[in-house]
């Protein structure tokens, strides 16, 4: 049993990763062409670093991610225990308004935001699509908290009040530790949308301010550069790497 | 049990920081007040960028180099961002409609006299026909890109696209005027008819080829064929220069029907506000050495004829970049097509891409 | 609208205000001992009202107008029938010279057709498919992750997410050059024998494509619930004589539902608006309603926006409706109002 549950789950993986195997392998070509083997080369690697619309959008790129992250996290976790605790009519309002950036499709967020934004007589820019990534990455940290707050002892919160608890000090330390693991899941889920949005990047920036999807979707015409895939099994195996080291210290001072 | 607070607090104050130094960054680099701009609006990869530097260096102008995914984003940006771009590159049909919405600036042709380079035929085009507005890039046709070692017969007719025994190896454009007007011209029709019956004739026979289309792509289509994943298709004359280049066994045929012939000419918005820089540049980049570079880098047709007697024969000779004049001929520039119109051809469009 | 813009302190104004409309806010959670929990949602609130209510209010704007920005709701008629904007185009005059030659709409192709609510149904399925392989597919991989003495489960759920940090685009292309006719499952299928297949530009290769990249947002919540719940239930219902089939069944099923809901809300949602997917794994060959939209939306014509507007309305209420109605189905709901 336990063999075959290893398996299954071996084979999802394997499933996941094998595209992304196939463009780190790509980043080793020597040639341009995707379809042609022409040897194993650091060439595009060299390259990547000598491009400054590259450095430059990496930089753009990452700092969205982990500002949007951070925001939405912060944002979308009060909001959850928030709305948590709502009656039943203002939940269910709340509920389907969380859930409708998920619902429109990318491009008309992108439009509509771009409409606000040039209403509103905003310049777009970086700050622009700051706002516009945490929008849509909020309703992700919620469905990611809420499932958790449903876990808990309803009662818990109210008791660290009864208790003498100030509302703050239960919040950080009844109610959080509790819902951490989900906390966690929609930071990542934040991160991770934020590090491969296209449609609705391209729509609330200038098109000075590009980040890494916008330079790779510009690519297409022409033919995405192998340096592409060079950044991005770069940033992949730096992230992953990261993250592994994160977990492993996490899992040693837990235990 | 604090100093989850502390951490959390000092996490806060981080982000803080980061995004202030972020703003300030950001803004620094969005307001160069240093000195004379211009600001580019182009397709990636589709300029040697030294060229920008070298223009840098002569007139001390710096280019702020911008880049767009397709005409229609460009069209939305330029639209809702007036004054933010001084010389854009849209496609040819593009042009026409952006004159008729009076987008465009007048060219003052005093600050270009390297024009006089031009190519005499690509001088008043169709869509801008009194040559105000508009100074051509580059060009190109449509035609078929085949593989030989699939295709044993003579390729020279878009009537191969129909053949059976092709089936699920036929790639088209999947761009609404380009394939109807291949089926246009297969059927002895203008690209720019404004005859509904003809439409609907078109749409019909790309419903009936559908079962044999292997698939509709726009910028996949080259690294297919590139590929040997299959034995015809649709292309742009550039895409099919690239994929040549890297595959010898492909080849490169108008057809006697005539076909599209397509020019990215270099505009400027009326709400530029670098307009004599943006003349400045567009001299500079019909000067016949920089126009010779250009294309040597991206290899289209070049409109300047002062390049081309540069190039010389790796030019002249080769068929794909520098088709016959009885093939021109044989081309047709599109118009663009009015609002109301394109609702019609919209429709027959969605109903060949959702029969099934 | 040129020269109208926010000045370099303007943002920081702005920044400085919410910062001291949350501060104003924890002072006052802080002191306040009868302090409700909703209070805590009240800077989100604040930010949907802004940024999704006032869009949303735009797109309906849009939808109901046309590009002149008159009352219509020819956008909504257009849906019903996806030749209904192309026939008032044309000229009423142009159609009777049409009659007079004996060609009637019907043979001009613009009679009535149901293109856009055929492909909404359409997309709906898809999307209906994908939720359930990601949901049979998802379980049981969470639930294995989740097992406690499985000492590797914490590692691996994030490596469910790590794929997703490759740009999409190239992901998308990755997968397409692995099923392609000379691609590298072809070349093994034919190393083993079995010969190659037509992997590519069919519903299978979409369908692979949705599910490869929604099957995270399945995972994750389930994994969470799984992960936090009591383990001693299931051994409390395996002592009083439950088998493991049956503990399952009884007793950690019921009590991952809100996980579950979570899940399928996340996956079925931005399912049913894909688009791209179906552009490079379906070689273009089938639109999905994401497809259609998006077509919309990046015509030439501004026309177009308002067509587009309405369907994304359209599919909007639809979906939030149906998600409304099983919160109806189920009001106490082990989903809990999560959705």
């Amino acid at each position: 049993m336990k063999t075959i549950k290893r398996i299954y789950l071996g084979l999802i993986l394997l499933f996941l990763y094998i595209p992304i195997a196939v463009l780190i392998i790509q980043s080793f070509n020597a040639g341009e062409s995707r379809a042609k083997w022409e040897g194993f080369s650091f060439i595009w690697y060299g390259k990547l670093f000598e491009d400054p619309n590259i450095m430059n959008a990496l930089w753009i790129t990452v700092s969205i991610a982990v500002l949007a992250a951070l925001f939405s996290t912060i944002l979308g976790t009060l909001a959850a225990i928030g709305i948590h605790a709502m009656r039943k009519r203002p939940q269910a309002l709340m509920l389907t308004l969380n859930n409708i950036p998920m619902t429109m499709p990318d491009i008309v967020t992108g439009i509509s935001l771009m409409l606000l934004f040039i209403f509103t007589k905003v310049e777009r820019g970086y700050v622009t699509m700051l706002l516009a990534h945490i929008t849509f990455d909020v309703p992700y940290v919620i469905l990611s908290v809420m499932p958790k707050l449903q876990q808990m002892n309803k009662n818990s919160y109210e008791a660290a009040l009864d208790l003498g608890a100030t509302p703050m000090y239960a919040l950080f330390h009844v109610i959080l530790p509790e819902v951490m693991p989900g906390v966690i899941t929609g930071a990542m889920l934040a991160f991770t949308l934020s590090l491969d949005d296209f449609t609705i990047s391209y729509f609330t920036t200038s098109p000075l301010v590009q980040n890494l999807s916008t330079l790779i979707y510009s690519q297409a015409r022409k033919g995405i550069k192998p340096t592409m895939n060079a950044l991005s099994a770069l940033m992949f195996v730096v992230l992953l790497v990261l993250l592994l080291l994160v977990n492993k210290r996490t899992d040693k001072q837990e235990q | 049990m604090k100093k989850k607070t502390l951490i959390i607090a000092l996490a806060v104050l981080a982000a803080v920081a980061v995004a202030a130094v972020v703003l300030i960054l950001n803004r620094g680099g969005e307001k160069k007040p240093t000195g004379q701009v211009v600001n580019v609006y182009n397709w990636y990869d589709y300029m040697d960028e030294e060229v920008f530097d070298l223009f840098e260096e002569e007139t001390g102008i710096h280019v702020n180099k911008m880049y767009f995914t397709t005409n229609e984003d460009m069209m939305v940006q330029v639209r809702v961002s007036p004054g933010a771009y001084d010389l854009v590159f849209p496609s040819d049909y593009c042009v026409e409609r952006m004159i008729s919405e009076n987008m465009l600036a007048e060219i003052n042709f005093d600050n270009v006299p390297n024009f006089s380079n031009v190519s005499k035929d690509l001088v008043n085009p169709d869509y801008d026909p009194e040559n105000k507005y508009s100074v051509p890039f580059m060009w190109g046709t449509v035609g078929i890109l085949y593989n030989t070692t699939m295709v044993d017969e003579p390729v020279d007719s878009w009537g191969i696209l129909w053949d059976e025994k092709y089936a699920d190896n036929i790639i088209m454009l999947d761009s609404i005027r380009d394939t109807m007007g291949v089926a246009l011209k297969y059927l002895g029709y203008s690209m720019n008819t404004r005859e509904v019956s003809e439409l609907k004739a078109a749409t019909d026979k790309l419903i009936e080829q559908k079962p044999l289309v292997k698939a509709y792509y726009v910028d996949e289509t080259k690294d297919k064929m590139v590929a040997g994943e299959a034995a015809l298709a649709v292309v742009y004359s550039g895409d099919a220069l690239y994929a040549i280049e890297k595959n010898e066994d492909l080849a490169y045929v108008v057809p006697k029907e005539g076909s599209n012939v397509w020019i990215d000419p270099m505009v400027i918005p009326a709400t530029a506000k670098n307009k004599e820089n943006a003349e400045k540049l567009i001299d500079f980049l019909c000067r016949p050495d920089i126009a010779k570079k250009n294309c040597e880098y991206i290899w289209y047709s070049s409109p300047n004829a002062a390049a081309i007697e540069l190039m010389g024969e790796d030019y002249t000779e080769n068929a794909t970049i520098n088709p016959s004049e009885e093939v021109i001929a044989n081309c047709e520039f599109f118009h663009d097509i009015p609002d109301n119109f394109l609702t019609i051809y919209n429709s027959f469009w969605s109903q060949v891409k959702n029969a099934r | 609208m040129t020269d109208f813009h926010v000045p370099v302190w303007g943002y920081w104004m702005m920044g400085l205000g919410f910062a001291a409309f949350v501060a104003l806010l924890i002072s006052y959670i802080h002191k306040n001992r009868g302090f409700r929990r909703p209070i805590f949602a009240s800077p989100y609130v604040l930010w949907i009202i802004v940024f999704t209510v006032i869009p949303c209010l735009l797109v309906a704007y849009f939808s109901f107008t046309d590009p002149q920005g008159n009352f219509t709701f020819d956008n909504f008629k257009n849906f019903w029938d996806s030749n209904f904007n192309a026939r008032k185009a044309m000229d009423p005059e142009l159609i009777r010279q049409y009659e007079d030659m004996g060609l009637t709409l019907n043979d001009l192709g613009l009679s009535r057709d149901s293109i856009n609510i055929d492909t909404l149904v359409f997309s709906l399925w898809m999307a209906f498919l994908c939720t359930v392989i990601c949901l049979l597919l998802g379980y049981p991989a969470a639930h294995i992750m989740a097992d406690r003495e499985f000492k590797l489960g914490p590692t691996l759920v994030i490596l469910f997410i790590v794929p997703m940090w490759m740009n999409f685009l190239l992901r998308t292309i990755a997968m397409m050059s692995l099923l392609e006719d000379n691609g590298l499952i072809n070349s093994v299928l034919e190393m083993i024998g079995v010969g190659r297949q037509k992997l590519l530009n069919n519903l299978a290769a979409v369908q692979l494509g949705m599910v490869y990249n929604f099957l995270p947002f399945m995972v994750f919540p389930i994994y969470n619930v799984l992960n936090k719940m009591d383990y001693k239930l299931s051994e409390a219902a395996m002592d009083l004589g439950c088998d493991k089939w049956q503990t399952f069944y009884k007793v950690t099923l019921p009590l991952s539902v809100p996980g579950v809901v979570s899940g399928i809300t996340m996956v079925f949602m931005p399912a049913v608006t894909t688009f791209y997917i179906s552009r490079l794994l379906g070689g273009g060959k089938v639109q999905l309603f994401g497809d259609l939209i998006e077509a919309k939306f990046l015509s030439t014509s501004l026309n177009e926006w308002n067509v587009g507007s309405a369907l994304s309305l359209i599919m909007m209420i639809l979906i939030l409706a149906s998600l409304g109605l099983l919160r109806k189905v189920d009001p106490e709901g082990e989903g809990g109002g999560i959705v």
